[in-house]
């Protein structure tokens, strides 16, 4: 059977088992939209927040990124998974026994401000946004690869799926098409993974495959990566590029933005009780566990085929794939030497003077001619200027690198099939996740508890999948035009916004009686402003890297994914200053604190 | 007042538990894969044909993440059950 065909029937089984799901478990209540009611297992909860967890930037862009940089990618195995230990230990338990629906209602009662509140929903609105444009934008780089398309009407057809199930099902039918999910995205990161352990190292397992030997030659894999990488010019891969400093920071803001981010929070809500919730987040991380102990191995198997199956080889001769990821504009070759050979080199090869780049654009994705304009060997003209400075030819986008992996590998075409299923499966789950929360955070924290208290529960959902389609619209907009050209790097500043944001706040809600409302306010809007500020100012504002925060001379400063860690430490600060010199808070809060502290008799959610 | 010793109690044990999760999790994460790395790499054993260090920030840490909850799942359970805290005993 062709590939289309293969691609089309994975898709199109899944898609039903989707929507077939989502229909059988329509939200019939404002509380089984919110929270499907409270009753989910812990079991189907974990796979379900694993699958929300697990966005377009986990299964697409995360293991491109291990493969392009090595070492470094270490900041996101880390980070996205060591922040549930801070989620389960510091957080979840706590809120769920409080027993609100949304994370801007726990602040907004906590904190008997509805200025509070009003402050947690902007920024809510802020890390959903930031977070659901990587997440529109992996899934543009899908549909436009799936139908070769372009990029800008996958990101449109991928986004009127997700309004479609997303406003249907609520929490509810989420939380089970979501369980579907898990299991698609399972299947289709490992199987392909399997084989190309299988093919490179004889080893069955992935996960082993990292630390074991390749049969040709039979030296360790890493010792061979090394070699290749060094061979070309690139830095050894198990070598750290990044200073350390900002490494640290960089891991860190992604962690503690993990225990910060409300659309995984709200996910705990829904089962039964504190008890459950802990088993639950246990689950979690071992599902998300199989996938993230396999990435490492998909990064080195798949830098190993494609500079196996590309570097020095004729165009003409090229494999039919790379012609394929020319034409959307996701791979691209310019025969600077003339020789009609593809070259992949590194910064550090003969002539390269410590550049690679193939075209002058700064780092952002390559412009096209049209699709017609073929150079002399027959390949796709770019329209950026060509960069002669140095040797290197080759340019792809690290996100390509997952989807590729398996045609890279020469695997057959049903694995490339599950493997397109895996990649929406991914970006839809999690898309969907966050659309809930913007919006809940409008609907009910916005206008119920705030605008108009008067709307009764059927207004309310009416005004979420409101909320949900003009928020969908933002999200296209920017999925077409991101912040920046690597999914996991966009997903890394909504991290960024949450760490600074609400992770301090809760914490602070969770486990200080003392901290009051004056504290929290102006925390969370210090936190946040120095996080967004720097961000844009470095990403849309053309802030140079030497002005980076602590930059010496000899040094790189924290660049903007990092910069979380620090505006966590600002909101802290700020927020303890403030409380200092402000009234205690009411006795009837204290006694909240300390009930929450206590986990029996968490009462059903969401009770409004 | 042995109802308000009892939940005192209870909270202490439950931070001391937090304390030392949250210092095994800085330690094999932010230590181990980073901090600590190079030291790590160039004077521990090898895991498999990794580095320490490196397989430590690539995988090893993330086992033990999973190893750390599963102990907190199982250490709180036995607190709540010890305090009288757990849903049997409200119910009680």
């Amino acid at each position: 059977m062709k590939q289309e065909y293969w691609n089309f029937l994975f898709i199109g089984l899944s898609f039903a088992a989707y929507i077939f799901i989502a229909i059988r478990s329509r939200a019939g209540s404002t509380k089984e939209f919110y929270t499907a009611g409270g009753g989910v297992s812990p079991l189907a909860n974990g796979m379900a927040t694993a699958a929300d967890w697990m966005s377009a930037a986990t299964f697409i862009s995360m293991a491109g990124g291990i493969a392009v940089s090595g070492y470094d990618a270490s900041r996101f195995l880390m980070g996205w998974t060591g922040g549930f230990v801070l989620l389960t230990v510091l957080m979840v338990p706590y809120l769920r026994k409080f027993g609100k629906a949304t994370v801007p209602d726990f602040i907004g009662e906590r904190f008997y401000s509805k200025t509070a509140r009003f402050v947690a929903v902007i920024c809510a609105i802020f890390i959903c946004m930031t977070y659901i444009m990587g997440q529109m934008n992996g899934v543009g780089v899908v549909f436009s690869q799936l139908f070769g398309i372009s990029m800008e009407w996958g990101v449109i057809t991928g986004g009127a799926i997700v309004f479609f199930y997303a406003g249907l099902g609520g929490m509810k039918g989420i939380t089970y098409t979501q369980v579907a999910q898990y299991c698609v995205m399972a299947f289709a990161y490992t199987i392909p993974a399997v084989f190309a352990a299988l093919a490179l190292t004889g080893n069955l397992s992935p996960q082993l495959a990292l630390i074991g030997t390749a049969t040709e030659g039979s030296v360790p894999i890493l010792e061979k990566i090394n070699t290749i990488n060094t061979q070309l010019g690139f830095s050894e891969y198990t070598a750290g590029k990044m200073s350390t400093l900002n490494m640290f920071c960089i891991t860190a803001a992604l962690m503690i933005g993990t225990a910060g981010l409300p659309h995984v929070i709200v996910r705990f809500f829904t089962v039964k009780n504190v008890k459950s919730v802990r088993r639950s987040a246990c689950w979690t991380l071992l599902f998300i566990a199989v996938i993230y102990l396999t990435a490492p191995a998909v990064g080195v198997l798949a830098r190993i085929n494609l500079i196996d199956k590309l570097n020095n080889v004729e165009y003409a001769a090229a494999p039919d794939w790379f012609k394929g990821y020319e034409k959307t504009g996701q791979m691209a070759w310019a025969d600077k030497n003339g020789d009609g050979k593809i070259q992949y080199l590194g910064p550090k090869a003969a002539g390269a003077n410590g550049k690679n780049s193939v075209y002058t654009g700064g780092g952002k994705k390559p412009k096209w001619q049209a699709a017609d304009q073929r150079g002399v060997h027959g390949e796709r003209l770019l329209a950026d200027e060509i960069d002669k400075s140095n040797p290197n030819e080759l340019w792809f986008g690290a996100d390509i690198m997952v989807m590729a992996s398996p045609s890279m590998a020469g695997l057959s075409p049903w694995i490339i099939g599950l493997l397109m299923a895996g990649c929406i499966a991914a970006a839809l789950s999690t898309a969907a996740g966050l659309l809930l929360v913007i919006s809940t955070s409008i609907s009910h924290d916005l206008l119920k508890k705030i605008i108009m208290p008067g709307i009764s529960d059927k207004q309310e959902v009416s005004y979420a999948r409101l909320a949900s389609l003009v928020a969908l619209i933002i999200a296209i907009y920017f999925g077409i035009n991101p912040p920046s050209s690597f999914v996991a790097k966009t997903v890394a500043f909504a991290f960024g916004l949450a760490a600074s944001s609400f992770f301090p706040t809760l914490l602070m809600g969770i486990f200080s009686k003392r901290m009051n409302k004056w504290g929290a306010i102006c925390g969370m809007l210090a936190g946040i402003s120095f996080t967004l500020g720097y961000i844009i100012y470095f990403q849309f504002m053309d802030g140079d890297a030497s002005q980076y925060f602590l930059a010496t001379e000899t040094r790189d400063g924290i660049t903007p994914e990092g910069i979380g860690f620090f505006g966590m430490i600002i909101n802290f600060v700020v927020a303890f200053a403030v409380c200092l010199v402000t009234p205690k808070p009411p006795p009837e809060i204290s006694a909240m604190v300390e009930n929450i502290h206590n986990p029996s008799g968490a009462g059903a959610a969401s009770d409004h | 007042m042995s109802i308000e010793n009892n939940r005192r109690d209870y909270w202490r044990a439950k931070l001391w538990l937090l304390i030392g999760i949250l210092a095994v999790w800085f330690l094999v994460s932010l230590g181990c894969g980073i901090l600590f790395r190079d030291w790590l790499d160039a004077n521990m054993f090898q895991v498999g044909n990794a580095p320490f260090g490196f397989w430590m920030a690539q995988q090893g840490s993330i086992i033990c993440f999973v190893l750390l909850l599963l102990f907190y799942n199982f250490s709180m359970n036995r607190l709540d059950a010890k305090y009288g805290f757990d849903e049997k005993g409200e119910s009680a």
